[in-house]
C-alpha cells in the first residue's frame, strides 16, 4: 500500500479491505483499546466538557492571530540559538530538511513519529538523495520494515497483528537467532528496541515532529509514549523539528490545557508516558541536547483554509478520536482512504492539501452520524465541513452525473405537490402488490446498492396522504 | 377547557407517507390524546434533506421554502423522525443567509418544530394513555436525534410507562447503523459492514423487537434483519406507544 494517494479509487479500496479478515480483526481492537480506553478517562473527569471549550478557544483565538504567533515563536526560537525556515509547500519542506542533513554531513538519521513528515514524503524523498531515516516509533517502525503508510494517525501499524510483525522482524534481521520467541507483544518491543538502539547511536540527524509550538518561549513540544522521540532528538548533533504552522500555540499555559484533552481523546491515558519540551540547542552546562536545532514550519495549503469554512479544521491536535468512533473508518481500515489522514478529519483535511478533484470521494463516503463531532476534544463541526466539501463539490460539477440527475428528479417531483402525491400513491400500491406476501423485496431495479445486501420492506400499500384524505381529514 | 388546544402540524415525512402510513397514524393519535388539535398539510413531500446533504443547496432551499410556507402558521411542528426535525431545526436557518426575511421565518419554523417524542416528553410533559405490550425491546438511538436533537432519555422514559415491555439496551445503541440517506446505495458495501455490526449487537440483546424513531434507520435494519432471516420484529416506537403495534411489523406481513 505503499506510493502514492489513491483516493479516487476509494471504493475498490474500500472492496478489498472488506475481503481483509486479518484487516478486520485488526482494526476491530479499537474499540476495546482505544475507545474503551477514552469513555474511561473521560468519565472519571468532570470538567472535560468544560476543557473542551477552553481548548477549541484557545486554537480559535490563536488561528485569529496565526501571523502575529508565528513571528513571536521565531523570535524566541532564534533567541534561544535556534533556526527557523518557512516552508509554503511539501517538496520545499523537504528541501531544506534535505539541506540541513547535507549541511551536518549526514547518512543516517532517526526519525520521532510525525504524521507532517508523511505529509511532505519525507522519507523517499531522503532515501532518493542517499540518507538513510530510520523510524523509531515501534508502530512507525513496523510500517517501514513492510514498505506501508500509517493506516491510523496515532496508532500507525494498527492494521498489523502481531504474527505480521513477528515475519517482518525475521525476514529483515537476518541476525536473528531462529530460535528466539517472538510470540508475545513485548518480545517483538524488546526485538525492536535491540535494533533501533544502535541507529539511534549511530544517527547524524534526529527529526521530530511537534504537538505544540509555543510562542511565549519558543519551545516545541512532543508526546510519546515510547520515549524513542527523546532518543532521536537529544543524541544526534543536529536536531530538525518538522511541524505545520496551526501547531502554535500563545503559552505554556495553554499547552497544559489542550494537552489535559489530548491523551484522554488519543488513547484514554490522562498523558502519554513522555513529553518533551525542546527550546534552542544544547546550552553551556547542559548535560546533553543537539548543537544545532531547527524548526521548520510548514502551510501546505493551511494558511489557504484561514478565513474559510475550513477554518476550523486548523484547530485539530490529531488525537484521532473521530477515527476510531468513525462507523466508515471501523469498517475498512486506513489505507482504503487512499490519502495521507484518514477518517472524518483526513476526509475534510485531505482535499485541502490535495484538490478536491482527487479525493471527492472522501467526503461523500460519511454517514454523516456525527459521532466525530462529538467526540472531538476541539469541537471541530466535522459532519459540517464533509458537507461543505459535498457543496463544493456539486458547484464546480464534479458530483456523478447519475447522483445530479437523481437529485434533479427529486427536486422536480418534490416540488409539485399534486404530481408527487399521484406518483408515489402509484410506486406505493405497486410495490407492495410486486411483494405480496413476503412483506419484502429482495430485488429491485435500479436499487441493487440496497438490496445486493438487505431486503427492502415494502410499503403498506396506500401513502399516509391517500389513507389520511379517504378519513376526511386535514 | 380554558385554554384552547394546542394546533399542531404533524410533517409525516416522505418515507412514512411511502412505506408506513402507519406511523403517521400513531403520532396523530398519541398527539390527538395528548389534547392537540392536528393538521396534515396535504401538499407536504420532502424536507429537503437528501439534496442539502449531497451538496444541492439550492435544491435543498426550494423544499425548505415549500415546508416552511406550508407549516409556518401552526403552533408547533412535529416530526416522527429525528433526522427530519435536524434539518428543519438545525439546518434549515443555514439555508437562507444572506435573505433576512427567509431566514427569519426559517428561524422561527426551526424554533417551533419538534421531534415526536420530545415533543411529548418535553413540550407536552404527558404521559401516553397507559397501554400494554407485552415483550422485549431493544431501542436504537438514530444519529440525527441523539446527536442534533439530544433525544436519548425521551423515548426511553416513554417505553418505561409500557405495561409488559420491558427494555434490554443494545451494547452500543449509538452507534450509527449505516443508513446515511444516500449513503447506503453509494457506498453500499461499507452500508452493510455497518448495518451487519448493528444487527449482531441487536441479536446479542435477545430483544424479540427492535424499535427507533426514524424510518430511515429501521428500513435498513429490518432489511437487514430480514436478510438474514432474524425473527427480531422492527417498529417505530410511535406504533408502540399508540397502541397500533398489532399489524404487521416492517417488511413483514400478517402472518
Amino acid at each position: 500500500m505503499s506510493g502514492g494517494l489513491s483516493s479516487v479509487s476509494f471504493p475498490k479500496n474500500a472492496h478489498a479491505a472488506l475481503a481483509n479478515p486479518p484487516l478486520l480483526k485488526a482494526i476491530a481492537h479499537i474499540e476495546e483499546t482505544l475507545v474503551s480506553g477514552r469513555r474511561r478517562a473521560i468519565d472519571a473527569l468532570p470538567e472535560f466538557e468544560a476543557l473542551r471549550d477552553a481548548g477549541r478557544d484557545i486554537k480559535a483565538h490563536t488561528l485569529k492571530h496565526l501571523d502575529l504567533y508565528l513571528e513571536a515563536f521565531e523570535k524566541k526560537v532564534l533567541e534561544a540559538g535556534g533556526f527557523v525556515h518557512w516552508a509554503a509547500d511539501a517538496a520545499e519542506a523537504s528541501r531544506i530538511v534535505l539541506d540541513i542533513c547535507q549541511a551536518a554531513g549526514a547518512r543516517q538519521v532517526t526519525k520521532g513519529k510525525s504524521m507532517i513528515t508523511e505529509e511532505v514524503g519525507l522519507n523517499a524523498f531522503l532515501e532518493a538523495n542517499g540518507i538513510t531515516p530510520v523510524e523509531t516509533d515501534l508502530g512507525e517502525y513496523i510500517i517501514q520494515l513492510r514498505a506501508e503508510t500509517p493506516s491510523h494517525i496515532i496508532a500507525p501499524a494498527v492494521h498489523v497483528n502481531k504474527e505480521q510483525v513477528a515475519a517482518d522482524f525475521r525476514r529483515v534481521h537476518t541476525n536473528l537467532d531462529p530460535r528466539r520467541n517472538l510470540d508475545e507483544p513485548t518480545s517483538l518491543l524488546s526485538e525492536a528496541r535491540g535494533v533501533l538502539r544502535e541507529r539511534f547511536l549511530a544517527a547524524d540527524v534526529g527529526i521530530t515532529g511537534a504537538n505544540f509550538l509555543i510562542a511565549e518561549t519558543g519551545s516545541t513540544v512532543i508526546v510519546t509514549n515510547e520515549g524513542n522521540g527523546d532518543l532521536t532528538q537529544i543524541l544526534p548533533k543536529t536536531h530538525i523539528v518538522l511541524a505545520s504552522i496551526e501547531k502554535v500555540v500563545p503559552t505554556l499555559e495553554d499547552v497544559a490545557t489542550i494537552m489535559r484533552l489530548l491523551a484522554r481523546s488519543a488513547t484514554g491515558q490522562e498523558m502519554s508516558v513522555y513529553t518533551t519540551f525542546s527550546t534552542g540547542p544544547r546550552r553551556a552546562g547542559d548535560p546533553d541536547g543537539p548543537e544545532a536545532f531547527h524548526v521548520v514550519l510548514l502551510d501546505n495549503g493551511r494558511s489557504a483554509m484561514l478565513g474559510t469554512e475550513f477554518e476550523d479544521m486548523l484547530r485539530c491536535i490529531r488525537c484521532g478520536a473521530c477515527i476510531n468512533h468513525c462507523p466508515v473508518y471501523r469498517s475498512i481500515g486506513g489505507h482504503a482512504y487512499g490519502s495521507v489522514y484518514p477518517g472524518p478529519m483526513g476526509s475534510v483535511l485531505t482535499p485541502s492539501l490535495h484538490g478536491l478533484e482527487k479525493s471527492a470521494h472522501l467526503a461523500n463516503a460519511s454517514t454523516l452520524c456525527g459521532r466525530c463531532e462529538s467526540v472531538c476534544p476541539m469541537r471541530i463541526p466535522l459532519p459540517k465541513m464533509l458537507r461543505h466539501w459535498r457543496e463544493k463539490e456539486f458547484e464546480r460539477h464534479l458530483t456523478p452525473k447519475k447522483a445530479r440527475y437523481g437529485l434533479a428528479a427529486w427536486r422536480f417531483l418534490a416540488t409539485r405537490p399534486r404530481l408527487y402525491g399521484m406518483v408515489t400513491r402509484f410506486a406505493a400500491w405497486g410495490f407492495a402488490r410486486f411483494a405480496g406476501k413476503k412483506g419484502a423485496l429482495s430485488q429491485v431495479p435500479l436499487a441493487g446498492g440496497w438490496t445486493r445486501w438487505r431486503d427492502l420492506p415494502a410499503p403498506e400499500g396506500g401513502t399516509f396522504r391517500t389513507e389520511w384524505a379517504k378519513r376526511g381529514r386535514k | 377547557m380554558t385554554t384552547p388546544k394546542p394546533r399542531i402540524g404533524l410533517f409525516v415525512t416522505c418515507l412514512v407517507d411511502f412505506f408506513r402510513p402507519t406511523v403517521g397514524f400513531s403520532a396523530v393519535k398519541l398527539l390527538e390524546d395528548a389534547g392537540c388539535e392536528v393538521s396534515v398539510p396535504a401538499a407536504q413531500t420532502c424536507c429537503g434533506q437528501p439534496a442539502y446533504n449531497s451538496g444541492d443547496r439550492a435544491g435543498a432551499r426550494a423544499l425548505a421554502e415549500q415546508v416552511i410556507a406550508l407549516f409556518e402558521t401552526f403552533d408547533h411542528v412535529v416530526v416522527p423522525s429525528g433526522s427530519c426535525t435536524g434539518m428543519i431545526k438545525m439546518h434549515y436557518p443555514d439555508l437562507f443567509s444572506g435573505e433576512p426575511d427567509w431566514r427569519l421565518r426559517a428561524e422561527r419554523l426551526a424554533a417551533k418544530t419538534h421531534e415526536l417524542t420530545s415533543f411529548l416528553v418535553d413540550v407536552l410533559g404527558v404521559a401516553p394513555l397507559p397501554i400494554n405490550w407485552e415483550g422485549t425491546a431493544t431501542y436504537h438511538d438514530s444519529c440525527s436525534g441523539l446527536r442534533e436533537l439530544g433525544i436519548k432519555a425521551q423515548p426511553r422514559q416513554l417505553l418505561s410507562a409500557v405495561e409488559g415491555l420491558a427494555v434490554r439496551e443494545m451494547r452500543d445503541p449509538e452507534a450509527c447503523c449505516g443508513f446515511g440517506g444516500t449513503f447506503c446505495v453509494k457506498y453500499d458495501e461499507i452500508s452493510n459492514a455497518i448495518v451487519d455490526r448493528k444487527a449482531a449487537d441487536i441479536r446479542a440483546t435477545g430483544a424479540d423487537v427492535l424499535l427507533s424513531g426514524d424510518l430511515g434507520c429501521l428500513l435498513n435494519i429490518a432489511g437487514k434483519l430480514k436478510r438474514e432471516g432474524s425473527r427480531v420484529e422492527v417498529r417505530h416506537i410511535a406504533e408502540v406507544l399508540a397502541g397500533m403495534a398489532s399489524g404487521p411489523a416492517i417488511g413483514e406481513t400478517r402472518k
